[in-house]
């Protein structure tokens, strides 16, 4: 209110000055109640100059970038970031190409991973302590768990670091820095797509040994909890990394933070059995988003589990708030994190 | 008047207004969490933030009372299309943080800089280049890293790799290249950058003479024949001379000096005023035996203010009253380091036959010309009696620096190897 009374009598004192029509003086009053207060100085003072013709000589050149201490928050260049599509693709190609170099069985480690680890959790959670996986496989069961939280974790996990692990590069040249933690998400969604199609392999070999499996009919969904996933991993991981730039703890915190978030995530047991052995404990799990992305993807691939299409919005709605969280921290840190890194 | 005032304007492509960084000192961490949130409530409250009010000029020699430095302040300059600018100052005098913000790999803490077209900076050469990737990729990546579009580099994809040199390895993993073969690589993808500004910083510190020679070619083509904006860092006077129109000298994070190329450098040459290559000593430098008068370099045929060079002969003059009637049994003798700090040799004036006398001494000791390498040295005095006793031994006692003569255009701009930099006689014995 006080600034908004200011800049009117600002206003009428250029206009005595200057002696303009009353029809500037209409105009000019109605844009100082309709301005945003934000950044009203600065649009003011323009939009001054442009209404009044007789100061325009005093008008600076037209500029058409700018640099500023600090952007407004909402500002997010998308429009930049569209510019840059090739360094993001060709990011996305060396992550590929570089990882395996110089291995022996090269992008087969995408495979191995995923179908060790199952082996491992079938013997110890199916085998050993015994849960009930119903008609399913066990080792499917457990197959289609890792291979989404593999996708969500990495995701999460290398985007965390991008500030850290790029801040040779970043101190050396711009880009939009977002085309980073997109490179690596992109990427991961290639591995993943490997990673799915050994379980559609698996899946295929257990139906010709005649288990009785079959798909829900909401697979189709099945992309949209893809997408879901790579969402929550990176507005996660982006805020994640905005803040180890300045404080490092967090980097340890991840690293057994998301092991333990993988036990509370539903990902070797079935999300009833939390909820039946554990009643009193079972909300931590309930608000826990990625358990129902795990449990409803469960639900789409081999049709065990439950669905409610309220956990399917919840996820979404958590994950796209995440997201722009996620966003507008990293659109914050990126101009000066290299400051503190 | 209008008309005339539009036109200079528009001449101008980047303005920097009021530029300011203010860096913290010491560990980040510690005190991280009350000074953010000092910072949180004092925003939160519309006030000013309370740590941009405290902080000291950026000199880094003396100890400060505050943990929040300039290491820029109130920069101002204004850029016109096609000039070409060399920023010159010491080291951690604010011009690669000035870079850092051109470039917008940080942001000023205070001030805006507007400009119209593509900045492109080239801060090190091969910035992103992957070990395991093969020539053709990198070229690729890296250009892309500097802002190309993938179109515009397969554009140029040819006249890159001739530039480079690199033909026969165009599809072999980057590791399995030489350093400088890498360089060579990096750099003919930079050159072939198009943007409307283009900011480098001691780009030229590497590779052979060779490929310096073709560098620095191909960034003349760059400034004068595409009329391209450069702003241009770099500690190599020769190099920022042959290039550079105008020059801005930077001191403790302020614009000391804006004018034509060959006075900055004269005055970035000189100490900025202050010269450091002649001391006055007070009374605590006696003694009864002694009194230290001054110590002074420079070339012979000039004066105490100009810079010295190698190509000329350097005198070292020792001022020295001796009141000890046995004056036969002192001598002088100094110690001389290297900006490594390396010893590099010592010399004494009773070695080369020429000795003390009673009351007062003004003893000159020659250089020879085309002796020293260029760069910063510092001598040490000793006063010893009977050839044995150091009754006055100070370290550091003054520094000189001595700059390249001066350079044909279009010769090798590096420094070149060695510690020493002698001419020889030679012949052609046919």
């Amino acid at each position: 209110m006080g600034s908004g009374l200011r800049g009117y009598l600002f206003c009428t004192l250029k206009i005595t000055i200057h002696l303009q029509s009353i029809h500037i003086v209409l105009s000019l009053n109605y844009y100082i109640w309709t301005l945003p207060k934000r950044d009203f100085k600065d649009s003011f003072k323009v939009d001054l100059i442009n209404y009044i013709p007789s100061m325009k000589e005093n008008k600076d050149q037209e500029w058409l970038f700018e640099i500023k201490p600090k952007d407004d928050f909402f500002r997010l260049h998308l429009k930049e970031v569209w510019q840059y599509r090739d360094l993001l693709m060709l990011l996305v190609k060396r992550d590929v190409v570089t990882l395996y170099k110089q291995t022996v069985l090269g992008p087969l480690w995408y495979l191995i991973q995923p179908l060790f680890t199952s082996v491992i959790f079938t013997i110890i959670f199916n085998n050993i302590a015994g849960i009930d996986t119903g008609k399913v496989p066990p080792f499917l069961f457990n197959l289609a768990s890792i291979t989404v939280w593999n996708y969500f974790s990495s995701c999460l996990t290398s985007t965390s670091d991008t500030f850290k692990a790029n801040a040779s590069l970043f101190g050396k040249v711009y880009f939009p820095r977002i085309i980073m933690p997109l490179s690596v998400v992109i990427s991961n969604l290639i591995k993943f797509g490997l990673q799915l199609l050994i379980f559609i392999a698996f899946y295929i070999y257990y139906l010709i040994i005649g288990r009785d499996i079959a798909p829900d009919n909401l697979v189709i969904l099945f992309p949209i909890l893809v997408l879901v996933m790579g969402l929550l991993g990176l507005g996660l991981g982006m805020i994640v990394s905005s803040m180890v730039t300045k404080y490092r703890d967090l980097t340890f915190l991840i690293g057994f933070g998301i092991q333990l978030l993988m036990y509370l995530s539903a990902v070797n047991y079935p999300l009833d059995l939390i909820r039946q052995k554990m009643p009193n404990y079972s909300w931590i799990i309930d608000y826990n988003p990625m358990a129902y992305t795990i449990e409803l993807s469960r639900y789409m691939l081999l049709n065990t589990g439950t669905f409610s299409i309220g956990s399917f919005v919840y996820t979404i709605v958590f994950a796209v708030v995440v997201f722009f969280i996620g966003l507008l921290i990293f659109n914050k840190t990126e101009k000066s994190f290299i400051d503190t890194v | 008047m209008l008309v005339l005032k539009l036109f200079t304007l528009s001449k101008t492509i980047l303005k920097v207004e009021n530029i300011s960084k203010q860096y913290r000192l010491g560990q980040v961490g510690t005190g991280t969490i009350s000074h953010d949130l000092n910072r949180w409530w004092h925003k939160i409250r519309g006030k000013e933030d309370p740590f941009l009010k405290i902080g000291e000029s950026n000199d880094r020699s003396t100890k400060g009372n505050s943990d929040y430095v300039w290491a820029l302040r109130n920069i101002n300059f204004e850029v016109n299309q096609g000039e070409v600018i060399g920023i010159i100052g010491k080291n951690g005098a604010g011009k690669s943080t000035l870079l850092k913000i051109l470039s917008k790999v940080t942001s000023p803490t205070t001030g805006t800089i507007k400009y119209n077209g593509r900045i492109a900076s080239l801060l090190e050469v091969g910035t992103g280049f992957h070990p395991e990737l093969t020539g053709r990729e990198n070229i690729y990546l890296n250009g892309a890293i500097l802002g190309m579009t993938k179109k515009e580099i397969s554009s140029k994809f040819h006249e890159i790799i001739e530039f480079s040199g690199c033909q026969r390895y165009v599809d072999t993993p980057v590791k399995r290249y030489s350093s400088g073969m890498t360089v060579r690589l990096a750099f003919a993808v930079a050159a072939f950058l198009e943007p409307e500004i283009l900011i480098i910083d001691e780009v030229l510190a590497v590779g052979d003479a060779e490929f310096q020679k073709k560098a620095l070619g191909k960034m003349q083509d760059i400034s004068k024949g595409e009329g391209r904006t450069v702003l241009f860092v770099s500690h190599n006077m020769a190099a920022v001379k042959s290039l550079c129109t105008r020059g801005i000298v930077i001191e403790n994070g302020v614009v000391v000096l804006d004018a034509k190329i060959e006075e900055a450098i004269a005055y970035y040459l000189s100490g900025g005023g202050n010269i450091i290559n002649s001391k006055k000593f007070d009374l605590s430098y006696q003694t009864e035996s002694y009194r230290l008068n001054s110590i002074s370099v420079k070339n012979s045929n000039k004066d105490l203010l100009d810079p010295i060079t190698e190509s000329e002969v350097i005198e070292l003059l020792t001022d020295i009253d001796i009141k000890d009637r046995e004056f036969h049994r002192y001598i002088i003798t100094y110690h001389l380091y290297n900006e490594m700090g390396e010893e590099m040799f010592s010399f004494s004036n009773a070695k080369d036959g020429v000795h003390l006398r009673g009351g007062n001494n003004k003893i000159v000791c020659f250089f020879p010309r085309d002796f020293f390498q260029s760069g910063q040295y510092f001598l040490s005095l000793f006063i010893v009696k009977d050839k044995r006793d150091a009754i006055f031994v100070e370290k550091d006692i003054l520094s000189f620096t001595v700059v390249d003569g001066g350079r044909e255009m279009g010769t090798y701009m590096g420094r070149e190897p060695g510690y020493i930099k002698p001419t020889f006689n030679w012949e052609n014995q046919l």
